[in-house]
């Protein structure tokens, strides 16, 4: 048989070198132990959602570095992957750190739907899985799974703060505004159960496309609809442009306005005067007057040149408790059990003040009330004390 | 509209073999491939069904569709409807359904777009496509804009899909039939009359031929064998949301059939691949001299569509094919 | 809904339809005179917003910031169309589409190195924030009204220019008959470049002006886009009066629709010119 031509063989050998170089044949086996612990990222690093991401890197990084740079004695290996805030790539990109880096823990992420996908693969896996923002509710309740816990919040824990505290200032109607989206459902939820509960009537409940700002034509609805309040969920920039909006409607004043508290974190300079006096409820304040978050604040703003807010608080209460339930375990992240109940029985000594897991692995911690107030979130009170996401669903073990 | 001297209807015979053997290679690589790089490699076969799917519209028909995901994203939603919360349905009723759903959509935005030409049948596809995107985005009982899990891949009752690699081989055995398939359908009067459409459609409506019912046929065949990869797309994910049916979608399906090579389906395949593969090592880049490299994959991506589109037009397949024939074999 | 909630509804979608005008009828023009299908027409709204907040944060006045932001977005776009565009347009639909949907990833990228990813408010100059009280709760926005101004004096400008000057005649000539226009000695490329450029301009501009309105962030080109080709495709294609009718019916009911039927919002345009398409499917105004 004739020789195959030079330039045929040429094709030949590249394709396979390519394919051999890019370790797309690369066999399990050849994937060597090191001793270090492979912690995997998985946090929007670009989009909307981008500081976010930034910000928990940080606050992971911050704690484990105070710590002694160590997780249980051993060594980090790092991995990071752009979850881009696109739930359509979620599972591929979970799969990404867990399937193809072989991470031991995976922290991640900021958006409720591309949560789902890693609750997914945190499920199929068994791979131990810390959340450091998504609040959706599935996490902790019907898909929980003795391996995932979230060191941030549940959607509906801080509106289930807010309904009594508008109502106690005599607001008794709202209008009710937010993104179409699992976020701006589940903290509709708290809202709704806390509102109605404590008396007030739900006037309307408006909404828009995610990640949609174009406010104009609801705002004039609002408007025609005379409430005595409007509460909402809207978190990053987008509840500074919210806000600028509702004052250039020039409802600012006329009708009170209130929020789950990402309305006003991070972006109370960029709304400017149009933030003073609107009310929120959170699990964090940036003038919590406490000994704990002032070394937390001067610490993060020495290191990384910039202030802090929750996110960056969550990514470092993520590092604290991953920290903790590794020392206990003395690095030894094969021990599920008792690295399990070691973070179970945790007790975090967080800057938003000391909280500890649910039965479902979610923070049972307070619910701050806060006004924006010369450019920040001024603490005026606890709106509730010690509460938990009801993990309505959740069966573990 | 297209050239007819870029497609590639059939090629030399010693790129056949090279295309056997790389089949050969498919069939094997589970057994050198870790888990996740099968996965991803049942993700590819999926892929190169939907793009052949498009290249018959596109590649043979001649119509540019923009829209084209919203076929592939129905099906998928079909079996997200179909599959209980608690257990799996069965393979045999969801298989067709889906399928069916998908081609049902397909006949009717067909028969308001097939009567359009040029940029303006490119532009409506686009908008129907946004429009049933739009459907499922905004309204929560389908899902929303966080779209649906399925928790079950569907269930075969003789073979069992939710071993990765079972489900692999069976991806493979949909690839092949759709290709042989598509392959067969080409060289038949109907793919004739297609052919003959895309070359110059005014010449087929005076030879006689329906052109109208043509396009229909294919605009709606083409929708139906998208579902067929929405479907396994579902079943192999677990997850179907809106984006699936958007416009980037559309707009990856017409770059891995032009980065392929149109008109001859491996073309699709071997597009299908590449586009994936590219992406993946775009996206994996390093950081070098403290630019990250691997995050700014879409500058990348943008850069080599645009490299692509200026100098190779006929594709990957089209470069093989004239390196191959070069070298003195016939066609 | 009371008249005044009405009139008020009508006001905003005026507002919106106006904005869309300015972005589809550069699309129009485009495609109608030079055949060219362009996908980053999007992008250089994007690139009109980034351009206004970075010159208004460098030279802290928006006014400057729109002047000198049009003319590097000209300039830009004489610069993409002499590079890239001019070989394109007698491809294939399908290359243009290609190379278009590759500029964006580029554009997008771009627009990450140079400005980042943080979203970003532009400021309203003073002179234009106030709010005109229109009922007891609700005053409308100065610098909305401002916009509206703004894209009507430009439909106005554009329309001048296209059906009363010698340019415009020569523009028209050569999107009837591309050869015969050359042969009488009109200086073709000219003109296409002319045609891109006010094309790109437009939605530049437009970009800028919505800037405080709309916030500056990643991807706000993309959204934009496709309604501009709905638009474009509602009111025919490289007809500028059928984009400004399809704009205001589009701006109708995209606004109307928010309020009344929320749960249909987002698809309502495409029914609309799904029906549109039935009837007329070359769109309202035929080229």
């Amino acid at each position: 048989m004739k020789p195959l031509p030079t330039s045929r063989r040429a094709v030949l050998k590249g394709a396979l070198a390519g394919v051999t170089a890019t370790g797309l044949a690369v066999p399990e086996w050849a994937l060597a132990q090191t001793g270090k612990i492979r912690v995997g990222l998985m946090l929007p690093y670009s989009g909307a959602f981008a500081p976010l991401g930034v910000a928990i890197e940080n606050g992971v990084r911050l704690a484990i570095n105070e710590q002694g740079g160590k997780l249980g004695g051993r060594e980090i290996e790092w991995f990071k992957v752009d979850d881009e805030s696109d739930p359509s790539k979620g599972i591929e990109n979970a799969n990404k750190l867990v399937q193809r880096d072989k991470v031991d823990v995976l922290i991640g992420t900021v958006h409720s739907g591309v949560q789902m996908g890693i609750q997914k693969v945190a499920r199929d896996s068994g791979v131990l899985t810390l959340i450091p923002n998504a609040g959706i509710h599935a996490a902790t309740r019907a898909l929980c799974a003795p391996n995932v816990f979230r060191t941030s919040f549940s959607n509906s824990q801080p509106t289930l703060a807010l309904g009594e505290a508008m109502v106690k200032r005599g607001h008794k109607k709202a209008v009710w505004i937010t993104w179409k989206y699992a976020a701006g459902d589940e903290a509709f939820e708290g809202f709704k159960e806390s509102y109605t509960k404590a008396g007030g009537t739900i006037v309307k409940e408006l909404g828009l496309p995610f990640p949609n700002v174009e406010f104009q034509a609801l705002l004039t609805e609002i408007a025609a609809l005379k409430p005595d309040a409007v509460a909402c969920f809207f978190a990053g920039p987008s509840g500074a442009k919210f806000m600028k909006d509702f004052a250039a409607a020039g409802l600012k004043g006329k009708i009170a306005l209130y929020g789950s508290g990402f309305l006003t974190e991070g972006v109370l300079e960029a709304a400017g005067p149009a933030a003073e006096g609107v009310m929120t409820t959170l699990h964090y304040s940036d003038s919590l007057d406490t000994p704990r978050n002032k070394a937390f604040r001067l610490a993060y703003a020495k290191t990384f040149r910039a202030q802090p807010d929750v996110y960056a608080v969550q990514g470092y209460d993520t590092g604290l408790l991953l920290a903790q339930g590794l020392k206990a375990v003395n690095g030894d992240v094969n021990a599920k059990p008792a690295l399990f109940k070691a973070m179970e029985s945790a007790v975090i000594d967080s800057p938003r003040g000391k909280w500890t897991m649910s039965p479902s692995h979610n923070p049972v911690q307070d619910i701050y009330l806060r006004v924006a107030e010369n450019g920040e979130n001024k603490v005026i009170g606890v709106a509730a004390k010690a509460l938990a996401d009801p993990g309505t669903g959740c069966r573990m073990g | 509209m297209s050239a007819p001297q870029s497609h590639l209807e059939t090629l030399p015979r010693s790129l056949n073999v090279l295309l056997a053997l790389c089949f050969l290679a498919l069939l094997l690589f589970p057994f050198v491939g870790t888990d996740f790089y099968v996965q991803m490699v049942s993700r590819m076969m999926i892929l190169a069904i939907f793009a052949m799917s498009l290249d018959l519209l596109q590649g043979v028909t001649g119509l540019v569709s923009l829209g084209h995901a919203a076929y592939f994203g129905v099906a998928g939603y079909a079996l997200a409807f179909l599959t209980p919360a608690g257990e799996p349905i069965s393979l045999y009723t969801s298989l067709p359904l889906a399928v069916a759903a998908s081609a049902l959509l397909a006949l009717m935005i067909g028969f308001l777009v097939v009567r359009t030409h040029g940029i303006y049948f490119i532009m409506v596809t686009m908008a129907f496509a946004q429009m049933v995107f739009y459907l499922f985005f905004d309204n929560k009982a389908l899902g929303g804009s966080d779209g649906i899990y399925i928790n079950f891949k569907p269930d075969a009752k003789l073979f069992n899909l939710e071993n990765k690699h079972v489900f692999y081989y069976f991806t493979i055995a949909c690839l092949l039939a759709v290709y042989i398939f598509l392959r067969r359908l080409l060289w038949s009067p109907f793919g004739r009359a297609l052919a003959g459409i895309r070359v110059n459609e005014h010449r087929m409506r005076a030879l006689g031929f329906d052109t109208f019912a043509h396009k229909l046929c294919a605009f709606t065949l083409a929708g139906a064998l998208a579902g067929l990869a929405g479907y396994l797309w579902g079943a192999q994910t677990g997850y179907i949301n809106p984006e699936l049916m958007g416009f980037h979608m559309s707009a990856h399906a017409i770059m891995m059939v032009i980065l392929g090579g149109m008109g001859h389906f491996a073309g699709a395949i071997i597009g299908a691949f590449s586009f994936e593969y590219v992406l993946h090592v775009f996206k994996d880049l390093p950081e070098v001299a403290g630019f990250n490299l691997g995050k700014h994959w879409q500058l990348w991506m943008g850069l080599f569509i645009v490299a692509l589109v200026v100098f190779a037009p006929r594709g990957i397949l089209g470069l093989l094919a004239k390196i191959f024939k070069s070298n003195g074999d016939a066609p | 809904m009371d008249i005044v909630n009405f009139l008020i509804q009508l006001l905003n979608s005026m507002q919106y339809g106006l904005l869309l005008f300015m972005l589809a009828a550069g699309l129009t023009l485009i495609f109608g005179i030079m055949g060219v299908v362009n996908l980053a027409h999007g992008s250089f709204y994007m690139l009109g917003a980034y351009l206004a907040w970075s010159l208004a944060s460098l030279t802290g006045s928006f006014a400057l910031a729109i002047l000198v932001g049009t003319i590097l977005s000209v300039l830009f776009g004489l610069l993409l169309e002499w590079l890239l565009f001019r070989h394109f347009y007698q491809r294939d639909h399908l290359d243009q589409v290609l190379l278009t949907f590759g500029l964006i990833y580029v554009f997008e990228e771009m627009r990450s190195i140079l400005w980042g990813d943080d979203v970003h408010g532009v400021a309203i100059p003073d002179l234009l924030s106030a709010s005109i009280p229109l009922t007891d709760t609700l005053s409308y926005p100065v610098y909305r009204l401002f916009m509206s101004a703004v894209c009507l004096v430009l439909a106005l400008g554009l329309y001048l220019l296209i059906s009363k000057t010698k340019l415009g005649m020569k523009i028209r000539a050569g999107a009837f008959n591309h050869e015969m226009t050359q042969a009488l000695g009109v200086n073709i490329k000219l003109i296409h470049a002319v045609v891109f450029a006010l094309g790109v301009g437009l939605a530049t501009v437009a970009g800028m002006v919505a800037a405080p309105v709309s916030s500056v962030y990643p991807n706000m080109g993309s959204q934009v886009l496709i309604m501009c080709f709905v638009v474009v495709v509602i009111g025919g294609i490289g007809s500028v009066k059928g984009a400004l009718v399809a704009a205001l019916l589009v701006g109708l009911v995209d606004t109307f629709g928010k309020v009344l039927l929320p749960q249909v919002a987002g698809m309502l345009v495409y029914v609309l010119m799904a029906a549109v398409l039935l009837f007329k499917p070359e769109g309202l105004f035929k080229h």
